[in-house]
């Protein structure tokens, strides 16, 4: 299949789709970086992790409309203000789901699958009634659109870079907060053994909240990132779960660094078979390239080694 | 301890009041339109079942079922499909004898795995070894290797999203995201009109009563106390000297095989076949019958089943909005307040007035095996 183009050209393109790949790798390390937190750390699984992502596009969207009514000298800088509000609004809706819902449920895995589930359905249709069904995109800044020349065969947007930069950003302030940091501390500790790091003193229950939030949250921030490489849709968020899933499973459940691993192993493989062959097929191969590997190694890439 | 009828008072109670539901009140007060979706939300009933015995007793929650409902279906599609795809019937086409999508996709000759489904007997093999051996490909690989639970669940998933995409993709192969319409006979017999439609709802529900038969045989069998045993504690079982992983392949394979009986009589009810009733979002519906109707009652999910889908219809007819929030909300509802589903509140509520009307027969001695004892079924 590389007997058409010359050396050069494959090079070329190789590092554009290498870089097509690190945008989606993008979207898939801040989807999973959530979802590693909340199933990885918590043992949730999270059906309805991509309807908060699709919350926090929904409220970049509504933040770009508001600058461009009332604060237009100001909309070049609408992104920062708008991810912000994502993660909020993101990480409260997730603070209130685990209150109203997923508390009940951790005796209970294959049950929470069900519950957020449905939790998910109700969360499209609400989309839906609000926002209606056809899909919204936001207008960049003009500083985002355009793309850089790095040699003559070789361009690479401008968005997908500002993309990039935001996701190494957020993943380093979250290894930050789950390793270095005393509540990240109080997070691991609730997720070895809850009994102990309740009798130490650690309030699990609220503990269990705020990780859950701040899961929630990170799929809002990589909700309002998403917006910027693709139209949003109240069923957008599902295309992404099983993909999301497969991530976190696929880099070994507990490791963020796995997580980071697989996010990139997957989404490279999956960019650069794009450019030889049909889309559906580049997934097709992918996915079970991703599914024959864990077939032979269930534990995923790094595992960590904990006594059960 | 093992009960020595084949039903107790109460699931006999089950079987006679679904089989008059079923056989009787149903074809006499329904017309045909009518029956011919009823005979369609019975094709799930086939899965939910599967799951009862897979997901309630064993344990094992699995995500891909709609899977192994439209491996069975496309195995029966791509045989009506090639019966209404005769040479005179494609006359028009560039290529006649083929089937029109592949004459749309620029495809000149049948494919290979296309040719056997010409024969009626590989078609029905097809339709139960197919599905049974990809259940035992991936059981082994993932029981194997002691993956379970959630990870399980979450490769089945995936599984469904590749086989989703596959067909999607695949138009020339498959029919695409159309899937395959247009399916006319059966071995010369025209399964279209109402008389047809009637005979096949009918043939459907025999099938289903079989399934239900070996499901209560696996059930009442030590096999069916072990897959509990299983459920509950697994390595228990694993150090009684079981062999744990070959029992749960046995209870994916029977579920999988079940799925594929309801997928294949799916494409002769319905008369087509896509890949909208293969990828996660029906595979999770069909998981959700299941849990409605009681994920531990043989009877209850196929009730499950059979309202939840008329549910569907009505609500999703006159209230278009309302149904996903519906919908969403029952799930919840279920998985919060009673796990048992329907079958759980009938044997909380109803049970105990019709015991006490026949209060004077013998007290019941059944072995507790229909609850969810709390937490659990974790595993």
């Amino acid at each position: 299949m590389f007997g058409d183009y010359s050396l050069g050209d494959l090079g070329s393109i190789f590092v554009m789709q290498g870089f097509a790949g690190l945008i989606l790798f993008s979207v898939y390390v801040l989807m999973a970086l959530g979802l590693a937190i909340i199933f990885g750390q918590m043992g949730v699984i999270n059906m309805a992790h991509g309807e908060f992502m699709i919350l926090g596009a929904y409220v970049t969207w509504m933040t770009s409309n508001l600058f461009q009514a009332y604060l237009p000298s100001l909309f070049s800088g609408y992104f920062f203000l708008a991810m912000i509000l994502a993660f909020v609004a993101s990480g409260a809706l997730g603070m209130l789901v685990e209150w109203a819902l997923i508390r009940h449920l951790y005796k209970r895995p294959l049950d929470t699958l069900l519950a957020t589930w449905g939790l998910s359905l109700m969360l499209q249709q609400g989309y839906r009634s609000v926002f209606g069904a056809r899909e919204v995109g936001v207008e960049l800044p003009q500083w985002m659109l355009g793309s850089l020349h790095v040699t003559e065969s070789i361009e690479v947007p401008i968005n997908g870079v500002f993309v990039m930069c935001l996701t190494v950003l957020i993943t380093i302030s979250v290894a930050y907060v789950m390793y270095k940091s005393r509540w990240g501390r109080q997070v691991r500790a609730v997720v070895q053994n809850r009994i102990m790091a309740g009798a130490v003193g650690i309030n699990t229950e609220k503990v269990d909240r705020y990780t859950f939030g701040l899961g929630c949250g990170i799929a809002g921030v990589a909700g309002s990132a998403f917006t910027m490489i693709g139209s949003t849709g109240p069923t957008s968020g599902q295309l992404y779960i099983v993909d999301t899933f497969l991530v976190v499973v696929f880099g070994g459940a507990a490791s963020l660094l796995g997580t980071i691993a697989s996010a990139f192993s997957i989404s490279q493989t999956q960019s650069t078979l794009e450019f030889f062959m049909s889309g559906s097929m580049a997934k097709v191969l992918t996915l079970l390239a991703v599914v024959g590997i864990l077939m032979l190694r269930p534990q995923g890439l790094f595992a960590l080694k904990v006594r059960k | 301890m093992i009960n020595s009828r084949f039903f107790n008072r109460s699931e006999l109670m089950g079987f006679i009041a679904l089989a008059a539901v079923l056989f009787v009140i149903l074809p006499l007060t329904l017309d045909v339109f009518r029956l011919n979706l009823v005979a369609k939300y019975l094709t799930y009933a086939f899965v939910a079942l599967g799951l009862v015995l897979c997901w309630g007793y064993g344990g094992i929650l699995s995500l891909g079922q709609g899977v192994f409902f439209g491996l069975g279906g496309y195995c029966m599609a791509m045989f009506l499909k090639l019966e209404a795809s005769s040479v005179e019937n494609t006359k028009i086409q560039s290529t006649p004898g083929i089937p029109d999508f592949m004459d749309w996709n620029q495809i000149t000759s049948l494919p290979l795995f296309w040719q056997p489904f010409h024969s009626l007997t590989f078609t029905i093999l097809a339709i139960i070894l197919v599905p049974g051996l990809f259940a035992l490909i991936i059981g082994t690989a993932m029981f194997k290797r002691r993956v379970g639970g959630t990870y399980f669940a979450i490769i089945t998933q995936a599984v469904a999203a590749i086989l989703t995409i596959l067909i999607v993709g695949q138009q020339g192969y498959t029919g695409g995201i159309n899937g395959m319409t247009d399916l006319r006979t059966l071995k010369g017999w025209d399964i279209r009109p109402d008389h047809a439609k009637i005979i096949l709802y009918f043939v459907e529900v025999v099938l289903l009563f079989a399934c239900i038969g070996i499901a209560q045989f696996i059930r009442l069998t030590k096999l069916g106390r072990i897959l509990v045993a299983m459920r509950e504690q697994e390595d228990r079982v694993r150090f009684s000297g079981y062999s744990v992983a070959n029992f749960k392949i046995f209870a994916f394979c029977m579920a999988a095989v079940f799925a594929a009986i309801g997928g294949a009589m799916f494409a002769l009810n319905v008369g087509f076949m896509s890949p909208s009733f293969v990828g996660i979002v029906p595979s999770i519906e069909m998981v959700i019958y299941t849990a409605v109707g009681g994920r531990m009652s043989i009877f209850g999910a196929i009730w499950g089943a059979i309202l939840v889908n008329f549910a569907k219809t009505s609500l999703s007819e006159s209230f278009p909005q309302l149904w996903l929030f519906g919908l969403g909300a029952l799930f919840i509802a279920v998985v919060l307040a009673f796990p048992n589903g329907l079958s759980g509140l009938w044997a909380d509520y109803v049970q105990p007035r019709i015991d006490w009307l026949f209060a004077s027969r013998k007290p019941k001695s059944d072995w507790k095996d229909n609850s969810v004892a709390d937490g659990a079924p974790a595993e």
